[in-house]
């Protein structure tokens, strides 16, 4: 399991969410990508659209859903951001919403 | 490496007591291969930064020297991001759906490995779990696991506790702590346990404003536990010493208060702080708000049992905080051969009981290889099994002095949402108990789709049966949510794909 490797890894990079750049310190996870820049949502909820974010923090929860580079469902809290994702705020299980 | 290499340990978990387990049967000769879920070896306590320039935290000497010794063997392979969806023995049906029957023989006739002179003949042949990881589905097979895999944090239900920007006090410290990131500037840690002080001071030292620790207990307690606090001198000094920290930063501690509300607040969270008598019900008077961008809960953890169980591990009921653990004997063995459990999973108690307890089910584990005579296990446990006894006794006297009582139920309007990934509410269990006679934790499932979201019932189960046998008046066995034939939701292709052996 090694360490992320500092001598190739960007020290910073943009991801887009919701079509808008967000920051990224090398090594975050989509997560704490969107914490930093003040985004407390990940997704609203199938039923009664309500608003959720992260909250347990260790990808037991399922809260913190977003759809990863047209992946739905994904953990933020648990996936790495990588230069170039695309993220998008999640409604419901993801579906295409028209 | 065959997938049945005798000598092979599979540990689950790369927290303390993982890493223990680990180091302990690397000594002894076996090859261990640890899987986690997290990117770097340590779990939550031992947590390492992901992003340069977040200093490391602070632990114990001896989690410390753990760690670097874990990661230095020879003989220890790593396994991270891999999530470990399915357990099952050599005895276990292939849908999973019967616990293994005592005295099976390997179902594929070849005989067991890890069933030596030390091991027990009539044991099943050899465990072996389904992981997914980035790079797709992984199998692992071996004579001999032993579970870590640590708990998770318990957060009771109260009005508002679905909001974005109300996070598990866990949460906020691993963000911190690994990332650099914190949940909101203007902060308030709430809930009750000792975990609060630490995960307040850390946010303090790395920036955030906190508002104040409200913690639920009253500080007398602690007059009552006079013998479990002076066989401990080190905890208390790391008590004093976060204490020190939050007073540096001008951080009070409201104790005999509770967050009892939480709502929205332009961009912000406005928190209900109320005084709360020994049971949790308000006390009246001294109520006020705070407004804070996160509010940051943790009422104590819950053990993560659900591989054992699915493994047919048999469970009990922790008497010192009334948490299904997994029923083993001094040295980690569960009732099923070949599969030990350490750490939190066996009673909750803090890492360094963790790292007892994980060595201790190391040793085992390797005299189940036949690494280790009795003698031998006998000898390298003694040490390990000495520090637990009296870990044990400082933990049960934290549980006495931060419990988790059922007044919380009274926070609680029926529109509360109880079951967050159904959204399912307060009033619609109780009316599903009226309605329907609801008095089990599987009726409550079927009829109300409780506890049937992606966590589980992780989240939700434990009040949910709290809640459930106070409107039925009938007691629920508190493991209820923990049996699940697939361990962590997985995309279908993972469950249909053979995975790689490793």
């Amino acid at each position: 399991m090694p360490p992320p490797d500092a001598g190739t890894a960007p020290a910073g990079f943009t991801i887009t969410v919701d079509g808008e750049p967000v920051p990224v310190r090398a090594g975050q996870t989509v997560a704490g990508a969107l914490l930093a820049a003040g985004r407390r949502t990940t997704r609203f909820t199938r039923f009664g659209e309500r608003p959720r974010g992260v909250f347990c923090g260790i990808g037991v929860c399922f809260d913190c859903l977003v759809t990863h580079n047209g992946v739905p469902g994904v953990r933020a809290c648990l996936e790495p951001a990588a230069p170039g994702d695309t993220v998008r705020t999640q409604h419901g299980a993801g579906e295409v919403r028209t | 490496m065959t997938g049945r290499a005798a000598g092979r340990l599979v540990v689950v978990g790369a927290g303390p007591a993982g890493l223990a387990a680990a180091v302990a049967a690397a000594d002894a000769g076996a090859t261990v291969t640890v899987v986690d879920l997290g990117q770097r070896p340590g779990g939550q306590y031992l947590r390492q930064p992901l992003v340069a320039g977040v200093p490391p935290a602070r632990h114990s000497r001896r989690a410390e020297t753990l760690l670097g010794r874990a990661l230095a063997h020879r003989r220890i392979t790593f396994l991270a991001r891999h999530q470990v969806w399915w357990a099952g023995t050599d005895a276990t049906p292939a849908d999973g759906a019967a616990p293994p029957a005592p005295g099976a023989g390997p179902a594929g006739g070849a005989p067991a490995p890890g069933a030596g002179p030390h091991g027990g003949t009539s044991a099943p042949g050899g465990v072996t779990l389904r992981l997914l990881g980035p790079a797709g589905p992984v199998t692992l097979t071996a004579p001999a696991v032993v579970l870590a895999p640590g708990g998770y944090d318990r957060v009771v239900p109260f009005p508002g506790w679905d909001l974005p920007g109300v996070v598990t006090a866990g949460a906020a410290q691993a963000l911190a702590k690994g990332q650099g990131v914190l949940v909101g500037r203007r902060v308030l840690v709430a809930g009750t346990g000792p975990f609060l002080l630490t995960v307040a001071a850390g946010l303090a030292r790395a920036g955030a404003r906190v508002a104040a620790v409200v913690e639920a207990a009253p500080l007398r307690r602690w007059a009552r536990q006079p013998r479990a606090v002076v066989g401990a001198p080190g905890k208390l000094v790391e008590a004093a010493r976060y204490l020190a920290t939050l007073r540096r930063y001008g951080v009070p501690v409201r104790r005999g208060r509770a967050v009892t509300e939480v709502t929205p607040d332009g961009d912000g969270l406005r928190a209900t702080i109320r005084r709360v008598d020994a049971g949790w019900r308000p006390a009246g008077g001294g109520t006020r708000t705070a407004r804070v961008d996160a509010v940051c809960v943790g009422h104590g953890f819950t053990p993560s049992i659900e591989l054992a169980v699915a493994l047919g591990c048999a469970t009990r009921v922790d008497p010192a905080d009334g948490s299904p653990v997994v029923a083993v004997d001094g040295l980690g063995r569960s009732s099923v051969p070949g599969v030990l459990v350490a750490g939190e999973a066996t009673g909750v108690g803090g890492a360094e009981l963790a790292i007892s307890t994980g060595e201790l089910a190391g040793l085992a584990a390797a005299h189940r290889l036949g690494l280790l005579d009795d003698a031998a296990l006998a000898r390298t446990a003694a040490p390990a099994l000495r520090r637990a006894a009296g870990q044990r006794r400082f933990a049960a006297a934290l549980h006495r002095a931060y419990p988790v009582p059922d007044g919380w139920t009274g926070w609680l309007r029926p529109e509360t949402v109880l079951c967050r990934c159904e959204e399912v509410t307060a009033g619609e269990l109780r009316g599903a108990v009226r309605r329907y006679g609801v008095d089990d934790v599987r009726a409550l499932k079927l009829v109300t789709r409780i506890g049937m979201g992606p966590c589980q019932g992780r989240v939700c189960g434990r009040a949910a049966t709290c809640l459930l046998a106070a409107a039925s008046g009938r007691d629920q066995p508190p493991e209820a949510f923990a049996n699940r034939q697939i361990v962590m939701p997985v995309p279908l292709g993972a469950v249909a794909e053979e995975g790689t052996p490793q």
